[in-house]
């Protein structure tokens, strides 16, 4: 089921140099110097603790880096202002974290806070990309754990990102929901060539999904390959 | 039976004072029978509470035989020490000791400012300083109620927050909805008691103003001057505190400082 099938190539479009966080002299990562290749689908794996979901944060500037920076399609990404690093960099976390309302409100949250307005027929395409054809009537509070966070992908997707990072993003669904969301998203990544980082602890997952693994531990990156060469066959 | 035994109005108060400590501390030795222990707790307030107030008259007793503009000064004091204490319930967040006092100065200030230019705050010291105080200790209420509900509403929904944060939200409007809830919570006690006036309680003012022999009904008129400006002072401050603090919860950089486990 892996993303790529072709899609990515070798232009770089996300590259972190020597990237660190440090907090009270705690070390949460590490010197992580990386590149993220245009319609690839990177795995970050490692244990609980390792620095992914923080590796992750410092990706779209939730986070600050105590030493090192990140480069968005060759510029430094403190030259962009966080809403556009943010727009341009899209998150999806573990939770999908719905805003009280209608889905099709959610959907459109991102365009909104740049004064746009996302068309309907919009909102439909991107809820029908999400496998959520005519949902966009529909309340929040009435959609099962997989609705939540297939609205939570489209809401990420109107922004039109150019680098999505998935924080975990099937840990909370059940099985039935879980392969659902693994499916869809790779689609989406095969389809649009899409740019994606992908944290997860599921090894198998990561094996099933991803081009490319990055092994994470205590904050440092030890290794990076294809997941045949870091998982093993 | 005191006034029997007391003549000077002095020592008669510190004996109406050490009953009224007698019976606090019984009610706290009661709630420490079912285990609720608030024994050093209350004492240290309740020997606090007394050489503050004895200071306080102390100072009053000097002042009086001073310039009325003395007054300002005692007040800006007041004021200053507002800040610092409504500033601990928001613990973590960078600047509430600046945001509190400014706005208990911004709203407190003004409204007793006002009031005393209208005539409505006599400028005599005897009138200027308590009433001015009652004003700038709801506000610090006020304050502290605010900076805390907002605080907990920030931590609670920090996911939320930062889910916004991440779609490209402004940070002031990704705590919007919480800083309006802490606006509305913190002005629930002045409301009710503006709702309360006269049928629940009576305030202390007013009592005072009876004991001193003043009408009535003017005594309750102006209890009720009193609480409503109560009410516009604490919600001016309540409004700029929240308004000034929703800003002082993200980094420059837009990033949420306020979250658990995260030191600032």
């Amino acid at each position: 089921m892996s993303a790529r099938a072709g899609a990515a190539s070798d232009a770089v479009v996300l590259r972190t140099e020597h990237l660190g966080r440090r907090v009270n002299n705690v070390v949460i990562v590490s010197d992580i110097s990386l590149d993220v290749h245009h319609g690839e689908m990177l795995g970050i794996v490692g244990p609980s603790g390792s620095g992914k979901s923080s590796f992750l944060r410092l990706l779209n500037r939730l986070d600050e880096p105590t030493s090192g920076t990140v480069f968005l399609e060759g510029h430094d990404y403190r030259q962009f202002s966080p809403r556009e690093l943010r727009r341009r960099v899209g998150m999806v976390t573990q939770r999908p974290f719905l805003f009280p309302g209608g889905v099709a409100s959610n959907v459109s949250f991102g365009p909104r806070q740049r004064g746009e307005t996302l068309p309907d027929a919009e909102i439909a395409h991107l809820l029908g990309r999400v496998g959520l054809p005519g949902f966009a009537g529909r309340e929040v509070t009435n959609l099962s754990g997989g609705e939540q966070q297939r609205v939570s992908l489209a809401r990420a997707l109107a922004n039109r990102p150019e680098v999505l990072l998935l924080d975990e993003p099937t840990s909370a669904l059940d099985e039935q929901a879980k392969a659902g969301v693994e499916e869809l998203i790779c689609n989406l990544v095969r389809e649009t060539s899409l740019t994606c980082l992908m944290v997860t602890h599921d090894r198998e997952q990561a094996r099933r999904m991803c081009d490319r693994v990055a092994i994470l531990e205590a904050g440092r990156l030890i290794q990076t390959g294809t997941p045949a060469e870091v998982l093993g066959a | 039976m005191l006034k029997s035994l007391f003549h000077s109005q002095i020592t008669l108060g510190f004996a109406q004072a050490g009953i009224a400590s007698v019976l606090a501390l019984a009610v706290i030795l009661l709630a420490r029978r079912r285990n609720i222990h608030l024994e050093s707790d209350a004492a240290v307030a309740l020997v606090r509470g007394i050489v503050q107030i004895v200071a306080v008259g102390s100072i009053l007793m000097l002042l009086l035989k001073g310039p009325r503009w003395t007054s300002v000064f005692l007040l800006t004091g007041m004021i200053v020490a507002a800040g610092s204490i409504s500033a601990r319930r928001a613990k973590n967040i960078p600047g509430a000791q600046k945001v509190s006092t400014y706005s208990i100065a911004a709203g407190a200030g003004l409204v007793t400012a006002v009031m005393t230019w209208a005539g409505v705050i006599d400028t005599a010291i005897t009138t200027l300083i308590p009433v001015g105080s009652m004003i700038i200790a709801n506000a610090m209420n006020t304050n502290g109620l605010a900076l805390n509900r907002f605080r907990s509403e920030v931590l609670s929904h920090a996911g939320e927050i930062e889910t916004a944060l991440a779609l490209g939200a402004a940070p002031e409007d990704t705590v919007a909805l919480y800083a309006e809830s802490s606006i509305h919570a913190s002005l629930i006690p002045a409301i009710d008691n503006l709702r309360s006036l006269g049928i629940v309680w009576i305030p202390g003012l007013m009592t005072g103003m009876l004991l001193s022999g003043s009408s009535p009904l003017y005594a309750a008129i102006y209890q009720f001057v009193v609480i409503a400006m109560i009410l516009a002072s604490s919600g001016l401050t309540s409004l700029l505190s929240t308004m000034m603090i929703r800003n002082h919860a993200f980094s420059p950089a837009e990033q949420l400082v306020l979250r658990q486990g995260l030191p600032s």
